[in-house]
């Protein structure tokens, strides 16, 4: 039982990793804000460049 | 586990997987189960991380569970973050996985079954694996630079310029040959066409969603994404079943290019938010689920394989590509063996979420494991099909002719029978008018997917709805990476010609940022309008020319690589990256020299120059001659790069062993890691 809650966390963790979630809560915890609109804008302002650089592979 | 038990295991493990492998080798004249090809699979898969991983880590790198990776050292919450090691394991394996993987093996089929698994399952273990491991874990230890900073300060200023030519020529290829196979997937669909169009609306709305309503809620928002995107397609068999918008939606391959190239345009100017980061979410999303579920579909089903071990284009008369098998099937599959692109994930985001050292090996080393797990699941899609079918779908009218009775006489006089009859009544069964000279890999295993999970979820009955799903995942797949690319592409040529002129080298400046998106754009979209208008296909010149390319990008990794392991004084390990590399480039200039030189006309580039010539009409043919010798050009380009990158490499290489130049590798100096000391307190 324990393992199997184990294993659903690390799942959930890569799926909140894989979409940004878990960057999205550091950035809020990085500068002390509570998510809104606006914190979400300035993420992914933050984000944009790190982003449009990562290439997806063929 | 006691230790002979684990022996016995092993050995269990290796006298199955040898026993498979000699069954999809040595079994002729009868079918057999895909199932073979999963155990053979993941035997190999499982000996090669398990014994070859660990001689690369412990002999040749040298991982150290004391070292602290540049996650730890210079974390920072953004780009710096240490991470659970399955949670990089997944971002790693959703970044490098694409539709290379699917299209490559589905193409190379066409030798049959076996030269394809063959190559994906040592390939992977010998080549692929071992690759982005070495170049991980290189990046690592140089506060993850990337492959071109590694590759000018260990190799030299050519190496540096070579990776990056690279890297562009590998982009534009790529994003030309990809958007062919979207637009001979979709031509004439108004089914696929009307549920691809609909992604786009579908993302903007997440991305205002995302943006006004639930704020970093991305999981959610993919999940509602993908419910719209399932309505879609549920929609496009209503679209298709109107006439009116049937009529619009049933598109030309000439219009689906321009389509296709003008959103490419729009994508990479349009800000980030609103597009590109929605796309990438549901285009992941759809992906993992996708895998998992044909995953899950091959295993209940059990498919057997209607295709032969090897069928008679082994000598290179092939019609969904020619050439023979050595070296096309190692430049048609890729992505599932050995693929360049993936040393730029490895040198890219990836080495900044390591942890420890430790766990690079099952991050690079496993990661494409999975991929090319994902490459036999392809080959499978292909190859449960007849035969008959295969050919039809993947074959161009320029080969076998344009009206259904000839193209199937022509098939079957090579013994694969096949009816028009049996090809009007499976398109019509997938929602399709015509399934004939769909080439480019696509609708093959698409319609190899819909026959699988038709078979184990749902029946006949939803076959239909199981091919346009499969249709629209590829779809969505090879569109963002359109987006992506095109982006990535646009920042590297900003880069370069910001040394020229300051202000274009601003990605915020619109007049830099319209100028450069439409030379990317341009770049890649002349590949496409050439394909769209080659009379045999197109993806007989452009997966070639993609694939030399991407195995162009991985001879530069793995010359630093194997330079990187001889400054480390470990000379006598370098036959671990020196052996890959060796292949690659027996391949890359094999091939290269087939496409530029070779007498026939459907292989060489020069000789369809010299054939239309002297047999097409004046008017049609200047811009077929036109194509051909600039793609002998770019071949001989990429070429000539090979050539550099070993030259240089060679010299510093040789330099070092003679003792001329004093060993030694420019890595960030040794710092303690805080998670060692707080495990072993």
């Amino acid at each position: 039982m324990m393992r199997l809650r184990d294993l659903v966390g690390v799942v959930l963790a890569t799926l909140r990793e894989i979409f940004d979630e878990s960057a999205y809560r550091r950035f809020l915890e990085r500068r002390q804000m509570v998510s809104s609109r606006k914190a979400y804008a300035e993420f992914m302002r933050e984000d944009e460049l790190l982003r449009a650089r990562r290439p997806r592979c063929c | 586990m006691p230790k002979p038990l684990r022996i016995v295991i092993w050995i269990g493990v290796a006298l199955l997987g040898a026993l498979a492998v000699a069954t999809i080798a040595l079994r002729r004249g009868e079918q057999i189960n895909a199932m073979w090809l999963v155990i053979a699979a993941f035997c190999s898969f499982a000996l090669g991380y398990r014994f070859y991983s660990k001689f690369v880590s412990a002999k040749v790198l040298g991982l150290d569970e004391q070292r602290a990776t540049p996650a730890e050292r210079l974390e920072n919450g953004r780009d710096f973050v240490p991470t659970n090691k399955w949670v990089v394991f997944g971002h790693h394996f959703a970044a490098i996985a694409g539709p290379g993987p699917l299209v490559g093996p589905v193409l190379a089929a066409q030798f049959g079954y076996l030269p394809g698994t063959l190559w994906v399952l040592a390939g992977a273990v010998f080549g692929g694996c071992v690759q982005d491991f070495v170049i991980l874990l290189f990046s690592i230890r140089r506060d993850g630079k990337s492959m071109t900073e590694m590759a000018r300060e260990e190799i030299g200023r050519v190496g540096g310029f070579v990776a990056y030519v690279a890297v562009i020529s590998i982009i534009i290829i790529l994003l030309g040959a990809t958007a062919l196979i979207v637009v001979n997937a979709l031509k004439s669909s108004p089914w696929g066409a009307f549920t691809i169009a609909m992604t786009i609306p579908i993302a903007l709305i997440m991305g205002l969603y995302l943006r006004r309503l639930r704020p970093g809620r991305v999981l959610e928002t993919s999940i509602l994404g993908f419910v719209l995107v399932m309505l879609a397609i549920w929609g496009g068999q209503w679209a298709s079943q109107t006439p009116s918008l049937a009529r619009v939606f049933t598109l030309s391959a000439s219009t689906l290019a321009i389509l296709i190239i003008v959103y490419g345009f729009a994508a990479s100017a349009l800000p980030v938010w609103l597009l590109l980061a929605p796309r990438d979410y549901l285009s992941t999303f759809v992906k993992l689920g996708t895998i998992a579920l044909l995953a899950l579909g091959i295993i209940a089903l059990r498919p057997t394989l209607h295709m032969p071990a090897l069928t008679r284009f082994v000598d290179g008369t092939g019609p969904v590509f020619a050439g023979s098998i050595f070296p096309f099937a190692f430049i048609t599959i890729a992505c599932g063996a050995i693929s360049g692109f993936h040393s730029l994930i490895a040198s890219g985001t990836t080495p900044k979420l390591i942890r420890r050292e430790s766990e690079a090996r099952m991050v690079g080393y496993g990661a494409m494991l999975a991929e090319s797990t994902v490459a036999i699941m392809a080959m499978i899609a292909a190859c449960v099909l007849q035969p008959g079918t295969y050919f039809a779908i993947n074959s161009p009218a320029g080969v076998v002719g344009q009206a259904p009775e000839l193209a199937a006489a022509t098939i079957t006089g090579w013994g694969f029978p096949v009816t028009a009859a049996e090809m009007h009544s499976l398109a019509q069964a997938v929602g399709e008018q015509t399934l004939f000279n769909r080439t480019g890999g696509a609708p093959a295993f698409a319609v190899g997917m819909a026959h699988i999970f038709s078979n184990s979820l749902g029946g006949q009955a939803v076959m239909a709805l199981w091919y346009h799903f499969a249709i629209m995942f590829e779809a969505l797949f090879i569109l963002t990476i359109l987006d992506a690319g095109t982006r990535v592409g646009r920042f590297m040529v900003q880069d370069a010609l910001g040394h020229i002129w300051k202000p274009l080298g601003r990605t915020s400046w619109y007049p830099s940022i319209v100028g450069t998106s439409a030379l990317v754009v341009s770049a890649w979209g002349f590949f496409l309008w050439q394909g769209v208008k080659d009379p045999v296909g197109g993806i007989n010149s452009l997966w070639p020319l993609f694939g030399i390319s991407n195995q162009l990008l991985a001879t530069v990794a793995l010359c630093v690589a194997t330079t990187i392991i001889i400054k480390m004084v470990k000379a006598r390990y370098a036959l671990v990256t020196l052996l890959p590399l060796g292949w690659l480039v027996s391949v890359t200039f094999t091939a290269a020299w087939q496409k530029i030189f070779d007498p026939h006309p459907r292989i060489g580039f020069l000789a369809h120059a010299r054939y239309l010539a002297s047999s097409a009409p004046a008017h049609e043919a200047s811009r077929l001659i036109f194509n051909d010798r600039l793609d002998a050009v770019v071949t001989g380009f990429l070429l000539v790069m090979v050539v550099l990158i070993l030259l240089e490499s060679a010299l510093e290489c040789a330099k070092v062993l003679s003792g001329r130049k004093q060993a030694g590798v420019k890595e960030t100096p040794f710092v303690a890691s805080r998670f060692a000391t707080e495990e072993q307190g």
